[in-house]
């Protein structure tokens, strides 16, 4: 149903409007806007009284004024779904993008999404293999896991998302993943790298990508990743898909949380932003996972851009007490020319548990992992220390340790863009880099895994 | 004015009603979905309704209903092993109904109201009973028993007791003035349960966790605050709380975390056994799941559904302990309905009365002699999660102000895979006072004592470790750099203890003290030695020491310990010798 056009505006602030004398308008509702010239907006219900309603509008409010017409639009956001969305480029606001129909759909699905009964959900144990040893060795990811990069403006985000995007793939299995990639602020110079990767390697036929640029509204920014999950909810658990979703960057869509939320002169909480921006972020980062008495999966990779490099600012803050660990990409490596700049020590993966070992990598894996990082985090210390006592200060094992953290990054962590190493391979190479230290102080190594597997031994 | 009023206006999960005859905190029912909410705001005319499902597509002018009852939790035998939302809607149910994915305007019962239970009476006709007293017991699970207990407010004299099978709303004794107790009742969660005193606490909590037991103990019937920045190590301490303390009943309230966790405990615990009882953990387990997608006034309420049922059990006379993760979460959703409300904000936002309600929360824990005379208590750990791990922020203070134990959660340790990251220079206990008797009576008469010379050791350390940031650890005279050896083998064999490992995860009480005193024991021995001439190097590096280190992750090591520390000791004796 669509009712009867309003034009009873009586303000308009940053990207809200606010009008009154409305029939019962519903919260969340959708709204059009039509400006005299006949360019239509559109935006969203977030307060409604029988008094006062407050509109958001998507495309930010420029040229609105007490003469642009409002109409609501009976119903709160809905995105069509079907799977002729597989192959399809749509807009920040779902409208295709690519040229091609719109989508027939088989179903109409509201973008906010129901929370999955935590009842209802299966623990993930299942091993995605990326082909990056770094993430694969030591912040192994799981199917089902939302894992977010943490990265900062001017670092290779991109190529390791796309890596991974990739190369990801259940182990001694073909099945492919479903890529919904959904861009939110980010430039066209960063898409179109992203678009003509997934095309040259023939991902994008099982892609779907929601795209919201650098010069499209910000409001819209804030349905994107909706709808984006809501396309992945659909494919996954209606029709059987494992699918990978990447967005970028969250660091964009709390800047428009942030916006709104100044609009609507909010007390604000940290730097600014919104109190609830935690509850938000969960909204969207939670809706990854596998649940019961389905087959499909929805594996998350959000990329944030860490403002000022530091991870203690909201949007990784917040984000780190929701998703499952994280990948954090260094500065510091980046410029030593290393390529992933990984930096393992303060990344984590907390489901990593649930899926290495015996029956699913490897029975040494753990072993190795927890070795290779004592190891490395032992050498990097190291490297303060000797700038101030000097090397010579240094006894063997300290000298054996501060080796291995060069050798770490120049051998385990660099590897090229194309470069797919198989858990086997990732976890021989630990052994043949760790064979520069003395067995005596690999402590964490298990006997009967250094008898097995360490070069000397298998020679 | 009557019960039924009409929405005026939606924000979010506040909804403001009009013409409805409301008092403070009854429940009411919203639009024509019939949304659950609560009263949380008068104005005039106006009722302003905290609503505890999704409210998108709702309406001014939709109806509201009120109930004129009070937000209330159902007590009784069926409550052991659920998993409830933040309203006690059992999350189970809400499964068969709604499918995997929570949906809106459906009721459910906290339990079944249709079970048999086999009621066996404890009281006779004729029998004066009042509030709290127990008339019967149920078997409700293997561990548990369930004490049927006249609610409080009501006494007489009993006219009618039966015995035999009956569900929770059969009437199972009535009163000589005619009232009818069934095995439910009901309790409004934002009021305490009643009792008759508060006792000062005397007895620990045993968590099996080493460095909770042994340095910054917490009482039974205490509060504790766990802050830390994310993964550090909250769930995994609190998950382990629920495993292995020695309480009688655990409620676990997941607020406004992850779902995955939850679905992990639900895995996890219909297959851990109890080491206190030997039975499935599950049997003394209630569990609370509102996370941090699911509506945020249900998660406010979550607290207080939570602590409402283990006063319930306390007042059986059981130790209850309740795991918060995170009350960061709830303080958050205060926070939203607050500025929800247009309320002046105090810091960071918060609402004014964040810092008396965080109080009024942690007040809820106790050890009570209970309305029927017998000792029961609740624990409370709350787990709070700072932005930024800075702990000067309102909710961290809040807490730190009211807990007599805070348990320090620490990014460094965390990232160095220190586990648990508690870091033991500013955690601290203040019950160590009231429980050294009991730990005399029931572990060992030096056990304070033994407690002191570990933590003296560690202070010991931190200001060694100054020194050797500047000039090296080769620069220390050899009886300090023993200390740092001992020092370190606290740290890598006391205090780390592996959350995941089916050994080391749980640590009898008996044992950590005998693992402190095998370092002692070591300390003294490589003194003795060194004094004769041995080598430092030598003595840290005897094959015994590292069994005795190693020994910890085999089964039986209790048995073992002592044998291994005497080796040990023989073995640094002999290094004199070969020098
Ligand atoms: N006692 C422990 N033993 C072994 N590993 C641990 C222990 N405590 C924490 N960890 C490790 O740290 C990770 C994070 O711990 P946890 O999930 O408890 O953090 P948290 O403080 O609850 O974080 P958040 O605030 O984000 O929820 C775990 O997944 C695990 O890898
Ligand atoms: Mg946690």
């Amino acid at each position: 149903m669509t009712g009867k056009e309003y034009r009873t505006i009586t303000d308009v602030k940053g990207p809200l409007v606010f009008l009154n004398k409305t029939e019962p308008v519903a919260f969340g509702e959708i709204v059009t806007l039509r400006l005299a010239n006949g360019d239509i907006k559109n935006g969203q219900v977030l307060d409604t009284s029988d008094d006062l309603v407050i509109v958001q509008v998507f495309e930010g409010t420029a040229k609105i004024n007490r003469e642009t017409g409002v109409t609501f639009m009976g119903d709160v956001f809905k995105l069509p779904v079907s799977t002729d969305l597989i192959g399809r480029i749509l807009d920040g606001a779902g409208r295709p993008r690519d040229g091609g129909p719109e989508i027939v759909a088989e179903e109409k699905a509201d973008i906010i999404g129901a929370a999955i009964n935590p009842y209802s959900r299966q623990s993930p144990h299942d091993f995605i293999q990326t082909g990056i040893s770094a993430i694969d060795c030591c912040t192994t990811l799981v199917r089902g896991q939302k894992l977010p990069i943490f990265s900062a403006s001017g670092l290779p985000h991109n190529d390791i998302a796309l890596q991974i995007a990739r190369q990801a793939k259940l182990q001694d299995s073909d099945e492919e993943f479903i890529v919904v990639f959904c861009a939110m602020g980010i430039t066209a110079e960063e898409y179109n790298f992203f678009r003509s990767d997934l095309e040259r390697t023939g991902a994008l036929e099982n892609a779907v990508l929601f795209v919201n640029l650098a010069d499209d509204p910000a409001v819209e920014r804030i349905i994107t990743p909706r709808l984006a999950l809501t396309a992945a909810e659909y494919l996954a658990f209606e029709k059987d898909y494992h699918v990978l979703v990447i967005y970028t960057d969250m660091t964009n869509y709390c800047d428009a949380l942030r916006q709104i939320g100044a609009a609507r002169e909010e007390v604000p909480g940290r730097r600014g932003y919104p109190g609830y921006m935690y509850t938000d972020l969960a909204m969207l980062y939670e809706r990854a996972g596998i649940v019961k008495g389905k087959k499909g999966s929805i594996t998350q990779f959000p990329i944030l851009t860490m403002p000022g490099d530091d991870i203690t600012h909201p949007i990784p803050d917040l984000s780190g007490y929701i998703t499952e660990g994280q990948i954090v990409i260094s500065r510091e490596l980046h410029q030593q020319g290393i390529y992933p700049p990984i930096n393992v020590l303060p990344s984590l993966s907390r489901l990593m548990g649930s899926c290495i070992g015996e029956k699913t990598t490897r029975e040494d894996h753990k072993s190795v992992s927890d070795q290779m990082y004592a190891a490395y985090a032992q050498g990097r210390e190291l490297r303060g220390l000797v700038a101030i006592v000097g090397e010579d200060a240094l006894n063997e094992r300290d000298k054996q340790l501060l080796d291995f953290s060069g050798i770490f990054e120049d051998k385990f962590l660099r590897q090229s863009r194309d470069e797919d190493r198989s858990i086997n391979e990732t976890l021989d190479l630990c052994w043949n880099l760790m064979a520069n230290i003395d067995t005596k102080y690999l402590v964490r190594l298990d006997q009967k895994w250094i008898e097995k597997y360490h070069p000397e031994n298998r020679a | 004015m009557s019960n039924e009023g009409v929405i005026y206006r939606i924000s979010g999960p506040v909804v403001t009603a009009t013409g409805m005859n409301a008092a403070m905190y009854d429940v009411v029912r919203v639009g024509h979905e019939g949304l659950m909410g609560e009263v949380i705001e008068l104005h005039g005319e106006k009722a302003v309704i905290q609503v505890y499902e999704d409210t998108s597509g709702i309406r001014p002018g939709e109806p509201v209903l009120n109930t004129e009852e009070t937000l209330s939790v159902s007590l009784g035998p069926g409550l052991l092993t659920q998993i409830y939302d933040g309203i006690q809607r059992p999350l189970a149910t809400l499964e068969e109904v709604m499918g995997v994915f929570i949906t809106r305007g459906v009721d459910a019962d906290a339990f079944d109201l249709e079970k048999k239970w086999t009621f066996e009476p404890q009281a006779s006709k004729g029998d004066e009973v009042t509030g709290g007293n127990v008339i019967g017991h149920v078997q409700e699970t293997e561990t548990i028993v369930h004490k049927i207990m006249v609610p409080p407010g009501k006494s007489g004299t009993i006219k009618d007791i039966k015995s035999g099978d009956f569900n929770v709303t059969e009437t199972v004794c009535t009163l000589e003035d005619g009232t009818e107790l069934q095995m439910m009742q009901k309790w409004p969660v934002r009021t305490p349960r009643p009792f008759t005193q508060k006792y000062a606490p005397d007895t620990p909590l045993v968590t099996g966790m080493r460095i909770l037991d042994f340095l910054f103990p917490l009482a039974k019937g205490g509060a504790a605050g766990i802050p830390g920045p994310f993964g550090s190590g909250k769930t995994v301490t609190q998950q382990s709380l629920a495993k292995y303390s020695d309480a009688q009943l655990v409620v676990y309230i997941g607020c406004g975390e992850r779902g995955n966790e939850m679905t992990e405990v639900l895995d996890e615990f219909p297959h851990l056994i109890d080491p206190n009882t030997g039975k499935p953990l599950m049997n003394r387990t209630v569990m609370i799941a509102n996370t941090s997608n699911m509506p945020v006034a249900a998660r406010e309420a979550s607290v207080y559904t939570g602590i409402t049922i283990a006063e319930y059990f306390r007042d059986m006379g059981y130790d209850v302990a309740l795991m918060a993760d995170s009350t960061s979460r709830w303080a958050e959703a205060m926070r939203e309905i607050s500025s929800r409300l247009e309320e002046m904000p105090g810091e960071e936002g918060y609402p004014a009365y964040l810092s008396s309600r965080i109080a009024e929360f942690y007040e809820r824990a106790g050890r009570v002699e209970t309305l029927s005379g017998e000792d029961g208590s609740v624990t409370v750990i709350g787990a709070v999660s700072p932005p930024g791990g800075d702990i000067s922020e309102p909710v961290s203070q809040g807490t730190l102000r009211i807990v007599k134990v805070f348990w320090g959660l620490d990014a460094g340790l965390a990232r160095q895979r220190h586990f648990p990251a508690i870091n033991w220079l500013n955690s601290y206990s203040l019950y160590p006072q009231s429980l050294d008797q009991w730990f005399r009576d029931n572990i060992a008469q030096d056990f304070p004592e033994i407690r002191t010379q570990i933590s003296g050791l560690l202070q010991t350390e931190s200001e060694l470790q100054e020194i050797v940031q500047l000039v090296g650890s080769d620069a220390l005279p050899v009886d300090q750099q023993l200390t740092l050896e001992v020092a370190r083998m606290i740290r890598e064999y006391f205090l780390q203890q592996n959350g995941f490992h089916d050994v080391d995860a749980y640590c009898d009480i008996h044992l950590q003290y005998q693992m402190a005193k095998a370092i002692l024991t070591f300390q003294d021995a490589a003194k003795t030695a060194m004094a004769s001439g041995a080598q430092l190097n030598d003595v840290v590096n005897v094959p015994a020491r590292s069994d005795l280190i190693r020994g910890r992750f085999e089964k039986g090591y209790i048995n073992d310990i002592e044998g291994m520390v005497k080796k040990m000791t023989n073995e640094i004796a002999d290094t004199v010798e070969t020098n």
